[in-house]
């Protein structure tokens, strides 16, 4: 209770969910207004916005823009949200082993943390997907693979700080077993500062997936934001529209999970201040 | 003690970089098909005899530890193999578009630098103030912006609509400028893949300048200076900024490779003929030996980057030792 007040009494992160809740609605009701698919033939290629049944007007090959923006809201949330899920999951497995076992094991995760800090994390995206082919779950895959090093350090850290408190002791001398210890025990504790930066990487994400959609390394088969600014880059000299709205679909959307996730940072960590 | 220092950054160099040659050959490797299937593809030939002399002549029907070690062997003679697809040194390729990357990124990391660092002491001059959270909500949009985006709209504003600037290349095409005049072309080529690139780094340096500023104004030792009479100006320039430049020196060390892979994008909308856009061109042309090479190549130059931020640290903050 007292954590949603702090949460909404921040314009800005009210303003994030909002636009959040709307964004959502316009993913789901997508394919029950428009069940032809974003990849249907309207019309005349190129109609500026505001052509008659046109609300967003219409792109090289003639089909709605409008229906394209929508549809692309599912696959920007589905590649944002999921990705973030799973690199969550490998960098707590990860970080947590790290920093509960410290030493040895804690050395060798974190240089190959490094590694992955090292190369160039977009260029091995690229690599990554065009092995496993440009595909929907390459894409999770993919930036799933190249963000859990930001998790790993953060829970690593709030892992070595905790497991010399005395509840972890406690928990010990009670005779849990390790894994028992890890998640029962320390990661309830070291939620707070997982759940701002995960809130703070489905934006990003969501950049990312746009980044690969528009080099045509997205998948083939959905239409994205990304997708379609990069199906624009020859339109755009006559057409601005092309480019313009679903790179503003991408703006505000990654916009508003940034709100949120500065939100919850403060909401989280009201001892926290800027 | 820094000779000794710098000697151990040095060794743990060579090591990082036998890690990636070790983990990228092997995750290359791990891609189904090869290079026999890439080329074969190519000429339009698949025969199966055709295919067999591919993989012996680029060794690749021999046992995957024997490959590597016959690449490792090569690549400590400081030749990264030879292209796929343009059957050329990988080494020549890579260094003939290295320059191009490196003179992107040195005018995006000025730019960034400069405008951020005062665009960030602005604000935190009159925190809460009109132009402080303009800053912050100048920072927050290039944050959401996706950089090839931004891109694409710069170039339709300032080359399409406005027709101020040239939208592509790192020079004109078919010109023979020499001397002063060439050095003018591609300074007006950089203008727009180089603003677009510092966009989102201006952005946080503006954002850390703005918060290590207020976090060192209020620190005991620029109280003394103040109680010692030193004027504000240099309260500000020599107290307050120059310690709040320390976090923004680590963080660029951090950019490092994402510099690297942040000009993919900025390359391939502006078809700036840097690594970037090879390493594009390697990804969909299947070309190993070009991507191993980047990778390797870009390893090497984010860890010399970071030794050098290291000691810049050391200057930025005189209590800073090295070594520690």
């Amino acid at each position: 209770m007292n954590f949603a007040r702090r949460f909404f009494s921040r314009p800005a992160a009210m303003f994030g969910f909002a636009v959040f809740v709307a964004i959502v609605m316009i993913a789901l009701a997508a394919p029950l207004v428009f069940a032809r698919g974003p990849f249907n033939i309207v019309g005349m290629p190129l109609l500026p916005p505001g052509a008659p049944g046109l609300l967003a007007g219409s792109d090289i090959l003639g089909r709605d823009m409008a229906v394209g923006l929508a549809y692309g809201a599912r696959v920007s949330l589905l590649v944002g949200v999921t990705s973030t899920l799973c690199a969550v999951g490998i960098g707590i497995l990860l970080g947590a082993t790290a920093g509960y076992y410290g030493g040895l094991v804690d050395d060798l995760l974190m240089r190959f943390t490094e590694f992955f800090q090292i190369i160039p994390s977009f260029v091995l995206l690229m690599v990554l997907v065009a092995f496993m082919q440009p595909s929907l779950a390459s894409t999770v895959i993919g930036i799933a693979l190249i963000s859990w090093p930001q998790v790993a350090r953060v829970v690593r850290g709030e892992f070595l700080s905790l497991r010399s408190r005395e509840f972890v002791e406690a928990a010990r001398v009670l005779g849990m077993r390790d894994a028992r210890i890890i998640f029962t025990q320390i990661l309830p504790n070291a939620l707070p500062p997982i759940v701002a930066v995960s809130s703070m990487m489905v934006g990003s994400a969501i950049l990312t997936e746009s980044a690969l959609a528009f080099l045509g390394l997205g998948d083939p088969n959905l239409l994205s934001w990304g997708s379609m600014i990069g199906g624009a880059r020859s339109a755009m000299w006559v057409a601005w529209w092309t480019p313009v709205l679903p790179g503003l679909s991408i703006m505000v959307t990654v916009l508003a999970l940034n709100f949120i996730g500065d939100g919850l940072n403060d909401a989280l960590n009201p001892r926290r201040r800027h | 003690m820094k000779l000794r220092y710098i000697a151990a950054r040095l060794v743990k160099t060579v090591l990082v970089a036998i890690a990636v040659v070790v983990l990228s050959f092997f995750l290359i490797r791990l891609a189904p098909g090869d290079a026999a299937t890439v080329m074969a593809g190519q000429s339009g030939y698949a025969d199966e005899a055709f295919m067999k002399d591919l993989r012996a002549e680029y060794g690749l029907d021999q046992p995957l530890p024997a490959q590597f070690w016959k690449y490792a062997v090569t690549v400590a003679q400081g030749d990264l193999g030879t292209s796929y697809v343009r059957r050329q040194k990988v080494t020549t390729i890579i260094l003939e578009r290295l320059p191009n990357t490196l003179l992107l990124d040195a005018f995006a990391l000025l730019v960034a630098a400069a405008g951020g660092i005062w665009l960030g002491s602005m604000a935190a001059r009159r925190p809460g103030s009109a132009g402080d959270s303009a800053v912050t909500v100048l920072s927050m949009l290039f944050y959401a912006v996706p950089q090839f985006w931004l891109g694409m709209m710069m170039v339709l504003v300032f080359a399409v609509w406005l027709a101020w600037l040239p939208p592509f290349g790192i020079e004109t095409m078919g010109s023979d400028y020499t001397g002063l005049a060439r050095v003018g072309d591609i300074a007006q080529h950089i203008i727009l893949p180089g603003t677009t690139l510092a966009l989102y780094f201006l952005a946080s340096y503006a954002r850390l300048t703005r918060t290590a500023m207020i976090e060192v104004a209020d620190q005991d030792f620029v109280k003394t200076a103040r109680a010692k009479g030193i004027s504000e100006r240099q309260v500000a320039r020599r107290h307050i900024l120059r310690n709040a430049l320390i976090p923004l020196v680590t963080y660029a060390g951090l950019q490092a490779s994402i510099l690297v892979g942040g000009s993919v994008l900025v390359e391939n909308v502006f078809s700036w003929p840097g690594i970037g856009t090879l390493a594009y061109e390697a990804v969909t042309s299947r070309d190993n030996p070009v991507l191993l090479g980047i990778f390797i190549v870009t390893a090497l130059l984010v860890c010399l980057f970071n030794l050098i931020t290291d000691i810049a640290y050391s200057i930025a903050d005189p209590r800073v030792e090295l070594g520690k």
